[in-house]
């Protein structure tokens, strides 16, 4: 990964709240994993940014080793990394995802 | 290429000797699995670690070969 890939990634995940990195956009995934983490974020109702790895081959070979993740779709909250989408169904389930946006005090959609 | 479910069952029982593993063929396609593996040695870390652990024992498969893996993970109850 090179330093502007990795300065552009962090720079994302430092000025949105949550942002998930996905295959295609939230009107349109591109795949089941990544549409089912964005209807989670929708059943959460909070405001978050997406990024279509899809439109640009760097960010999504970077985003994998930036996280130490292999897979696409990638939660992250407040900077730091949550995890794909089975531990967010995992922790949506259990009520631990709703609990964290809450705790890092996340704002909800209008 | 699709993995059998004894290979993956194999690569995470080498890299995490006391998981209890189930695998669930989902599609009977031999390409959509569900993996729950259940290990003392994931006892306090967070859930991302305990996939991470996962996902080196495939040793860079997942994403790849590996795209539907549905992955859980928990601690034996006590």
């Amino acid at each position: 990964m090179t330093d502007d890939i990795h300065a552009r990634l962090q720079g994302l995940v430092d000025a949105n709240d949550v942002v998930l990195f996905m295959k295609g956009s939230p009107l349109f995934p591109q795949c089941g994993f990544s549409s089912r983490a964005i209807a989670i974020l929708g059943h959460l109702n909070v405001v978050f940014e997406s990024v279509d790895v899809l439109q640009d081959q760097g960010v999504r070979q970077g985003i994998k080793a930036f996280s130490d993740w292999p897979t696409i779709p990638q939660l992250y909250v407040k900077g730091e990394f949550v995890g794909g989408s089975d531990i967010m169904m995992e922790m949506f389930e259990s009520g631990e995802l709703q609990q964290l946006m809450e705790e890092k005090g996340v704002a909800q959609a209008a | 290429m699709p993995m059998a479910a004894d290979d993956i069952e194999t690569l995470i029982r080498t890299a995490i000797p006391d998981a209890q593993i189930t695998i669930t063929d989902l599609a009977g396609d031999g390409d959509h699995y569900a993996a729950h593996v259940v290990a003392e040695s994931f006892r306090g870390l967070p859930r991302v670690r305990q996939h991470q652990a996962v996902y080196a024992a495939l040793g860079g498969r997942m994403g790849g070969v590996l795209h539907a893996l549905q992955l859980t993970t928990a601690v034996p109850k006590e």
